[in-house]
């Protein structure tokens, strides 16, 4: 399974979800969205091998505060 | 899993709604949660003209689409924070994005305005950046908005700011800042009679009932190219980290985030309403923009100038801004 950004190579076996996807990169999947073919995957989606994906990192820091 | 509303295929589940959506099912949905905060907070009326700050990243470029999509006559405001590469990236996605929708767009340059960038402010001041850029920020977005004149300034907030931020300030018990945290900050005026000027815009959030997985979304889902890179400064960044610790609650629990957020506003944010200083503002001897009220024998210049004359003084001694470190925080 190829995995864009940062890009990587990742080995699976087996059919797999999108959550045993991030459970085995320790990923918590309220902080990112993944992508396949330019399309947005929900939780039950399963993954093939040949997958090229991306997993997108949703939280971001910042000045924070009530006035900025 | 299916669209909640039309049994289509769905691409984004929301757990804390238990329900998923088809792409113009969520865009629907994002755009009902932006319409009911403007509604529910007396955010503004349909033809309020807004000025929306907007940086170029996810959630203010879904805002400005949401906003222009719902029909409000709105216009972007960028601020070139000279933060090198990143600011170049993040002003041409926001130039890109008006050009196509032919929304306006105003672009201002904290250098060209002030004469220091984010960067050198933060070094020869000694501050973190993100202090410093945070309050750069809303100096100029408050000065842009009334040389403007705009009833209303916009920002991209969304829940996990929200929710971190009062999380931040729970953990410290920064009272003053409790009092301050919602979704709407009414509008300043200073002075009396003749010389009564509006001295503080009002500023709204109308991204609060939306977690930042889903501006994230929307973003995707709307083709909106936004910056997906996050600011080289920011490594280290405690926001950050608390968005971190609560997304784990939210995943274990979900409905942990509106829980936390909305539930103070409900039950304790007027609880802290008269631990604020607001209500002791001064214009600043410098630029005439408001600050508390100094105590007795101190200079009432506000923390924006203090921090210019600092930085000037330093650049004057010779004392050279070190470069941007631009590192990738994953």
């Amino acid at each position: 399974m190829r995995l864009r950004n940062p890009d990587r190579i990742i080995e699976v076996s087996g059919p797999r979800t999108v959550p045993d996807l991030l459970r085995s990169l320790e990923i918590v999947p309220e902080a990112v969205l993944v992508i396949r073919d330019a399309t947005l995957l929900t939780r039950d989606e399963e993954l093939e091998e040949h997958d090229e994906l991306e997993v997108r990192p949703v939280l971001s820091g910042g000045a924070g505060g009530p006035g900025s | 899993m299916k669209c909640k509303v039309c049994r289509g295929h769905a691409v984004v589940d929301i757990r804390r709604h238990n329900a998923a959506f088809c792409t113009d099912h969520f865009t629907e949905h994002i755009h009902n949660q932006v319409a009911k905060a403007i509604k529910e907070f007396h955010m503004f009326g349909p033809d309020a003209r807004l000025l929306i700050a907007v940086s170029g990243g996810k959630d203010s470029l879904a805002l400005w689409d949401i906003l222009l999509q719902l029909g409000y006559d709105v216009t972007g405001f960028y601020l070139d924070l000279g933060i090198g590469s990143y600011s170049t990236r993040s002003k041409e996605a926001t130039i890109a994005f008006a050009e196509e929708r032919d929304a306006k767009l105003i672009v201002r340059s904290l250098a060209e305005e002030h004469g220091f960038t984010v960067p050198e402010l933060a070094s020869l001041t000694n501050r973190v950046p993100c202090s410093g850029c945070g309050l750069n920020k809303r100096y100029e977005f408050n000065r842009a908005a009334l040389e403007e004149g705009f009833d209303i300034l916009v920002t991209g907030h969304n829940l996990d700011d929200e929710v971190a931020t009062l999380f931040g300030n729970v953990l410290h018990w920064n009272t003053d800042m409790l009092a301050r945290q919602g979704p709407v900050l009414e509008e300043r005026v200073l002075g009396e009679g003749d010389r009564r000027r509006m001295a503080l815009v009002r500023k709204v959030k109308p991204l609060v009932r939306v977690a930042e997985r889903e501006t994230a979304a929307y973003a995707v889902v709307r083709g909106i190219d936004y910056i997906v890179e996050e600011c080289p400064m920011v490594e280290g960044n405690v926001q950050h980290k608390y968005k971190e610790a609560i997304a784990m609650l939210e995943e274990s629990s979900p409905g942990t985030k509106h829980q936390m957020y909305f539930g103070f506003l409900k039950k304790a944010a007027s609880r802290f309403a008269d631990e604020t200083d607001a209500a002791n503002l001064v214009g600043c001897a410098n630029c005439g923009s408001p600050t508390i009220a100094p105590e007795a024998g101190s200079d009432r210049v506000c923390s924006f100038c203090r921090m210019q004359s600092l930085a000037q003084r330093r650049r004057d001694d010779g004392y050279r801004a070190r470069p941007v470190r631009v590192r990738k925080r994953r």
